[in-house]
């Protein structure tokens, strides 16, 4: 108990230096306005961002990038509430209620809801993190390759077990990612693999050039299909607090959604999206009476907002701890922590505690920013709203572009984002998420080391991964989970046939 | 079309297969190794091969119904787009920054339905200025700001 309070007493004198202040501010506005826009998710815009993080210290730069992500789960439901539209993939429930609740003149409490139950499930999952992350980190330490080996398989299959749509695209996307990961000098051998005697691809493939063309390119280009489609609220937002009554109907929501978020945070794949969904199932399951449920349910609000927070916080647990991201912002993150040379995995807690706890306390420090900025300031994000997008969208390509070129200096890195732009958008109308393609290019090198290191120590046989109870363990989850997912893909798709030729 | 009655899966795993090949083409100059010693063709072929195999099972999937809809292809945003980066990377170096930022964002401006001239030409050189405020004086990126012929400075 002494320890965690040392560890968070050191945190939080990280977190409150006026640079790191300074930057968790900078990422809470700029990702609370990339949640507000709709047409760019936190990915596209965490590595746009990236470069110019490259100057800052280490622990600064991932301050800024995490503002981004959790304050893009605050943005989001301001526009799902207000407008009725998710500025991001995790407040698509928020709408359900939210709208319904600002129709009917309530979008003061609905705001206000939700920025508290945030506020409550960003302080409940930081403590979850201080004290679940250092025995966590332990166990990590006792790892040897197998081990690393199967827990790195175990979070591909749960990603992909989490991944929309296809489970086989989302395998094959993930064996891509890892076949692109390990593109460069060979570490054990100095072999340049797949490099093409090109000097830059030595290197590897550019981490930012690759997530900006994948994401954001192929997010523009899909977004100029769709004509847009705004009703804005017209009628002004009723004052920004909630009754007492609204108050005792949605607190054991915001303890549930807490509960959950932070649950399913933790999970490889997991994360806000996936809280954010569950928390309102539960809600709705759970009500004397459901029917009121998108009729504007306080609860349909307060569970899944707080939810969203609490995992867009704990998804830094398996990051922070065991190196290992559980989705495609965490994936980013990794990348960063690399860029900075600091070697991802359970040493950082003790090599670099600053960063560390600094990072976790800013995390609070960030939401308690975000709820006293933002409540007065939703009025300038709702007008944000109106600047059209064939005004926006030249904007993100430009800085995109820039910022490809800026990670070395070098236009070859645009020319990646151009390729992999091509290459997103292909996925998207194919139907392949390209999501698990970073966590695959992140753990590719790391996969192919532990498996080599691992076969080593066995003399090559491969039954070390079986006979470790450890590894075991995890490979047998993961098989599990692989059947889980399976098998209702083949029932679904034996009733498509089955309904084919009855009809 | 008849026979490949979902296109989305077909083309998928062509695509992926492709990959794999490709892969498995391009390690074959890699040392193998064994598994006990791994060379750098190891892992790269296991990739190659569970690409092509998976791949071909999503592709046949391909030649089964469907309630899927079929996607339909819109090259022209994209291209546009993708070509107004490439004119920079092409130019950046030689025009500058300024007049670089605001060719781009003229370009793609263009992929939109409600392209304007005078809007996107006037929102270019706004972006264009900004652009080297951030990044050449912000971040001191080594990127000329006006076009090399005219200054002399690389």
């Amino acid at each position: 108990m002494m320890d965690l309070y040392h560890n968070l007493a050191l945190g939080f004198s990280v977190a409150i230096t006026p640079i790191n202040l300074l930057y968790a501010f900078i990422g809470s506005v700029v990702g609370t306005l990339i949640g507000v826009l709709p047409g760019i998710g936190p990915v596209a815009t965490i590595a746009m961002l990236m470069p110019t993080t490259y100057g800052l210290p280490p622990v600064t730069a991932l301050i800024m990038l995490a503002g981004i992500y959790y304050g893009a789960s605050y943005g989001g439901s301001t526009t799902a509430i207000l407008v009725n539209l998710p500025g991001e993939m995790s407040s698509v429930v928020t709408v359900l209620d939210g709208y319904q609740m600002a129709r009917q003149g309530r979008a003061g409490a609905a705001l206000c809801i939700a920025a508290l139950g945030s506020l409550f499930a960003g302080c409940v999952s930081t403590m979850v993190i201080a004290a679940f992350a250092p025995p966590l980190a332990d166990v990590a330490l006792s790892f040897d390759a197998a081990e690393y080996f199967s827990l790195m398989v175990l979070g591909l299959v749960s990603a992909i077990a989490l991944a929309h749509g296809s489970v086989l695209k989302a395998v094959l996307v993930t064996i891509l990612g890892l076949l692109l990961g390990i593109v460069g000098t060979d570490v054990n051998t100095g072999t340049a693999r797949f490099s093409f005697e090109v000097p830059e691809l030595i290197d590897g493939i550019g981490f930012v050039a690759m997530t900006m063309g994948l994401f954001a390119f192929a997010e523009i280009a899909g977004n100029l299909e769709q004509t847009e489609d705004r009703n804005l609220l017209s009628q002004p937002i009723s004052r920004l607090w909630i009754t007492w009554a609204e108050f005792k109907e949605a607190f054991p929501a915001v303890l549930r959604g807490t509960a959950v978020g932070s649950l399913l945070g933790i999970l490889p794949g997991g994360g806000a999206t996936l809280s954010s969904f569950a928390s309102y199932t539960i809600e709705k399951r759970i009500a004397k009476d459901p029917s009121r449920f998108g009729k504007g349910a306080i609860e349909g609000v307060a569970g899944p907002e707080s939810a969203n927070n609490a995992g867009a916080q704990t998804s830094f647990i398996p990051m922070l701890t065991l190196g290992i991201p559980s989705n495609a912002v965490m994936a980013l993150m990794v990348g960063a922590l690399i860029i900075h040379d600091i070697q991802p995995g359970p040493q950082v807690m003790t090599s670099n505690p600053d960063l560390f706890w600094g990072l976790i306390a800013s995390m609070w420090v960030g939401n308690l920013m975000l709820v006293i900025l933002n409540l007065p300031l939703i009025g300038i994000w709702v007008k944000l709203l109106r600047v059209p997008y064939r005004l926006l969208y030249p904007m993100i390509l430009l800085v995109c572009t820039i910022g490809a070129y800026s990670t070395n200096n070098n236009m070859f890195d645009v020319w990646v984002a151009i390729a992999f732009g091509f290459l997103g958008y292909v996925f998207v109308k194919l139907g392949c998420e390209p999501a698990p393609l970073l966590l695959g290019y992140i753990l590719g090198p790391m996969l192919e080391e532990n498996l080599r290191r691992a076969l080593v120590l066995s003399r090559g046989d491969f039954t070390v991964f079986v006979t470790r109870p450890l590894s075991l363990t995890m490979l047998v989850i993961a098989a599990a989970l692989l059947v889980v997912i399976v098998a209702p893909a083949i029932r679904k798709k034996r009733e498509i046939v089955f309904t084919e030729q009855e009809s | 079309m008849h026979l490949i009655r979902n296109p989305k899966d077909f083309l998928s795993g062509l695509l992926f297969m492709a990959f794999g090949l490709a892969a498995l083409v391009l390690s074959g100059e890699y040392a193998i190794g064994v598994a006990a010693r791994m060379g750098p063709g190891y892992f790269p072929r296991v990739l190659g091969i569970l690409l092509l195999g998976l791949g071909a099972i999503l592709a046949l999937g391909g030649f089964r119904a469907t309630t899927e809809e079929q996607p339909v292809w819109h090259w022209k945003p994209l291209f546009i787009i993708l070509l107004s980066v490439g004119v920079f990377i092409l130019l950046g170096e030689r025009l500058g920054l300024v007049l670089a930022s605001t060719i781009l964002v003229f370009i793609s401006s263009l992929a939109s339905d409600e392209f304007s001239w005078k809007e996107a030409l006037i929102s270019g050189l706004i972006q264009g200025a900004v652009a080297v405020v951030v990044f050449v004086y912000g971040l001191s990126m080594p990127l000329p700001v006006w076009p090399v012929f005219i200054t002399g400075i690389q």
